[in-house]
């Protein structure tokens, strides 16, 4: 394209600089991500002077290695609740997944070969979810919500009963448990195949959303449809994606989830969609798109898990109170946020 | 300016949607650094022939040519790529964003580790510094600036894409004066960078600051190119109407100030009329076959006190006489059953329902006098929207096109025949011409004309103050939430007239 407009050409432009003081104050933005990492720490040490045994290498390798699979999902949600979206259906797409999975893995197929067709499987309905929505229109709510009950409904008709993977089987060895630090005792620093991968695709995501141009995109959109697409910004590939990225990572959860229980069930997964969706919001992301942070995603994956560790070691709180308590959390974060919005809508 | 090769050149473009012929055979030419405006009223064809430059709608045809190539985009990003940008009368960038993100949104400078946001930050400062923006900080929110900075913010994305071509939709409707000057820099500055601009504004004073040469549009076809100096304004005018500007000047004029003077007894009469914190009471009355203007600055009460004759809000103080009776009204429901109806200045808001069709929207007020339990025949609604459709010239005249797609005049016009509808005996009505270009803004003046010869009392609103004095026998300015005078229209009266009432605070009542 030939140049018609001349830029002036007084050397390097220097960007004006921003006081100290203004680069340590938060912005808005971070606030809630902020409150849930200090949510975290507060509950770290709480549950240390109180249970202790907290802050040692076991229980962090633990939380880690049972929770990987929800921040694998909490991510992929990441992006469509920036988008403004929502994706239901992540939690039944996991049961199916991890059913035809196991039932293909033991009727004799390739484990390299299942694996990638459970990712895939994922990947397929996170497609449908996003022709839904982007050529017919759908409300993201009822179009992956449809897709929910598909795959409920699909994995319901595979098997009622606990499918067992075979204990030898190789997808299992994505669990395995790696000594990093011998600890004394137990208390080792362990990991597995499987918190790296959700380690991975945190990382992987988090370079996407702020360093790619596809992660501007879905920002973009959060913030305004309308502006994006005037923008000239790909708003219709950005917005399929997203439920392809959602998909495919409930695929991803779906093995890893596997190679830890081995056992796939149809009623596997149920309500995981919302404990995905509760991190996203707990970790500072606007439920209303356009601001937050993969990152405080996982940390609120990790607040929903220490709390069910915090509660364990309590013993005096009933186990069926901890839906109880997680709501309440995630009411404190979304009027956390309606506090941010409104503050914002001030200046 | 030498006649050098037109940058963008539309030949015989037409466009038909369903039932309309938007554009007929309109030609369009744009030059390398010049400013260019597109003339015409609403629904003239002026957005439609934007976004059938830009790809947005598919030219039915005719032969689109940019930099001597023929070309038909398939949208807003498509255009862009050729470098033609278009900026719309509502900001569209994203203030969840900061400012340098929003300049570079889909132009970040990559580098093979993502984007480099040191370089991508530079590159918006630099488009900024290019505009005169140099003091913006790249790194601030967008929500932190002003509608009208943003406004600036949204051209510079067009230096980011080295753009040849800007497209202006009516930028200044939400700036004020200072801005628009502001906003007039930038444009001359990048004319004179050799841009070629697209302007579009109803503001016939901007339009002569800034354009070099102008295209006019009627009902969706080509009336002619001029050079902005060659054409005077009354010209420009009829040009765009189609009539004769004087008949529109003459309206009104000799309207006749008999109904107050004969002695009869108002239809409407108000004492001591006020709402805490709202309006001071005030002394009002409204004969048959009369308009009562209400003239004074924004936020002088006007508004406040239509709602209170409405009942819109409820009055604390006063008392109301209607037709000769003591009456009471406390609320939209009761206005209505006295048959006064009120047209809102919030058009978008508070008057039309936009996802319902012209006909929904104008039995809306009949429908709710008359209850749920007795709803309107279909037979009954399309009576009524044919004559009103047709008494108020509404264009395109489908009673089943939603209403958001027609243009602002015609909204108004719709709304205006919702409250006609209802037979009201008093009509309220809040700024009805406002944003709304000349012609239909002569037309609804004349509907205004004729319904106070027809009998109907009529409250009139407008912050123009020629307009009131045009149409009114009365007028009634408010300064700071209080009446201060009344003055009788005649011929000596003219809008300084009313400013000097103002200015002199009220001491002459």
């Amino acid at each position: 394209m030939s140049t018609l407009i001349d830029r002036p050409t007084q050397g390097a432009p220097a960007t004006p600089k921003r006081s100290l003081r203004s680069r340590l104050t938060p912005n808005l933005e971070t606030l809630p991500t902020l409150a849930a990492v200090v949510i975290f720490i507060g509950m770290v040490i709480y549950g240390e002077i109180a249970y202790g045994r907290i802050v040692q290498f076991s229980t962090i390798s633990n939380l880690l290695i049972n929770n990987s699979y929800l921040i694998i999902l909490a991510v992929g949600l990441t992006f469509v609740i920036l988008t403004g979206g929502v994706d239901l259906s992540v939690g039944a797409v996991i049961a199916i997944s991890s059913l035809v999975g196991v039932m293909l893995a033991n009727a004799g197929w390739n484990p390299g070969v299942v694996m990638v067709l459970m990712v895939l499987i994922g990947s397929a309905f996170g497609i449908a979810s996003g022709v839904l929505v982007q050529y017919f229109n759908v409300q993201p709510f009822i179009a992956t919500l449809a897709m929910m009950f598909l795959a409920r409904g699909l994995a319901s008709m595979l098997s009622t009963t606990p499918e067992r993977l075979d204990d030898d089987s190789p997808i299992r060895a994505l669990s395995t448990e790696w000594k990093v630090v011998d600890g004394p005792k137990i208390n080792d620093l362990i990991t597995t195949p499987n918190v790296l991968i959700a380690a991975l695709v945190v990382i992987v995501a988090f370079f996407v959303l702020h360093k790619t141009r596809l992660g501007r995109t879905v920002y973009a959109i959060g913030g305004s449809e309308q502006s994006a697409l005037l923008m000239g910004l790909p708003v219709v590939r950005t917005k399929l994606l997203v439920y392809v990225i959602s998909g495919t990572l409930a695929g991803l959860a779906a093995v890893v989830y596997t190679s830890k229980l081995g056992i796939a069930q149809n009623i596997t997964g149920v309500g995981w969609e919302l404990d995905a969706i509760a991190a996203v919001i707990i970790g500072g992301t606007l439920l209303t798109g356009g601001a937050g942070f993969v990152l405080g995603s996982v940390i609120g994956a990790l607040v929903l898990g220490l709390m069910n560790v915090l509660i364990t070691r309590d013993g005096s709180i009933p186990p069926e109170a901890t839906t109880i308590i997680t709501g309440g959390i995630l009411l404190v974060f979304v009027l956390l946020q309606r506090l941010v919005v409104s503050r914002k809508r001030k200046t | 300016m030498a006649p050098t090769e037109p940058i963008v050149e539309m030949e015989d473009i037409s466009i038909e949607f369903p039932g309309v012929k938007a554009l007929q055979n309109v030609r369009f030419r744009l030059f390398p650094g010049e400013v260019h405006t597109l003339m015409g009223e609403n629904g003239a064809g002026k957005s439609t022939l934007i976004k059938a430059l830009t790809g947005v709608y598919k030219i039915d045809s005719g032969t689109i040519t940019v930099a001597g190539g023929p070309r038909s985009f398939s949208g807003t990003a498509d255009a862009q790529n050729a470098g033609i940008s278009t900026v719309y009368q509502e900001v569209n960038l994203c203030d969840n964003l900061t400012i340098g993100e929003n300049v570079m949104l889909g132009h970040e400078v990559r580098s093979p580790l993502g984007i480099n946001w040191k370089k991508t930050h530079e590159a918006a400062h630099e488009a900024l510094v290019s505009l005169g923006l140099g003091d913006l900080d790249p790194k601030q929110p967008l929500s932190s600036i002003s509608l009208a900075l943003q406004q600036l913010v949204a051209i510079s994305r067009a230096m980011v894409t080295n753009s040849k071509v800007l497209i202006l939709d009516e930028p200044t409707s939400s700036l004020d004066a200072n801005e628009v000057e502001g906003l007039f820099q930038v444009m001359r500055r990048l004319r004179d960078q050799g841009v070629a601009i697209l302007f579009v504004s109803h503001f016939l004073d901007q339009v002569y600051a800034i354009s070099d040469r102008l295209t006019v549009l009627r009902n969706g076809e080509f009336v002619g190119e001029y050079m902005t100096p060659e054409l005077n304004r009354t010209e420009l005018i009829s040009k765009m109407i189609g009539k004769d500007y004087g008949a529109l000047a003459a309206l009104g004029s000799n309207r006749g100030r008999a109904a107050s003077a004969d002695g009869t007894p108002a239809f409407y009469k108000a004492t001591d009329l006020g709402r805490k914190g709202s309006i001071e009471p005030v002394d009002i009355e409204v004969h048959a076959g009369e308009v009562v203007g209400l003239a004074g600055l924004l936020g002088s009460g006007r508004t406040e006190l239509g709602r209170l004759i409405y009942g819109a809000d409820r009055p604390d103080s006063g008392e109301v006489t209607i037709d000769g009776v003591t009456s009471e009204v406390h609320s939209p429901m009761a206005g209505l059953s006295k048959k006064i109806a009120f047209s809102t200045e919030n058009r978008r808001d508070e008057g039309i329902i936009g996802d319902l069709t012209v006909r929904e929207n104008l039995i809306l007020a009949v429908q709710a006098r008359r209850g749920w339990a007795r709803p309107l025949s279909r037979r009954e609604q399309n009576e009524l929207c044919e004559k009103y459709l047709l008494e108020l010239n509404v264009r395109p005249s489908d009673p089943e096109r939603p209403i958001k797609n027609l243009s602002g005049g015609n909204q108004q016009k719709v709304l205006l025949g919702r409250w006609l509808a209802t037979k009201p005996e008093l009509i309220v009505l809040d700024e009805p011409t406002r944003g709304i270009d000349v012609g239909a803004k002569a037309e609804i003046q004349e509907a205004i004309a004729a319904l106070a010869e027809d009998g109907m009392s009529v409250v009139f609103i407008s912050s123009e103050l020629e307009e009131v004095v045009r149409l009114s026998e009365r007028i009634v300015v408010l300064k700071d939430h209080r009446k201060i005078g009344e003055i009788v229209n005649g011929p000596d009266v003219t809008a300084d007239t009313i400013v000097d009432l103002i200015a002199t605070e009220g001491s002459a009542s």
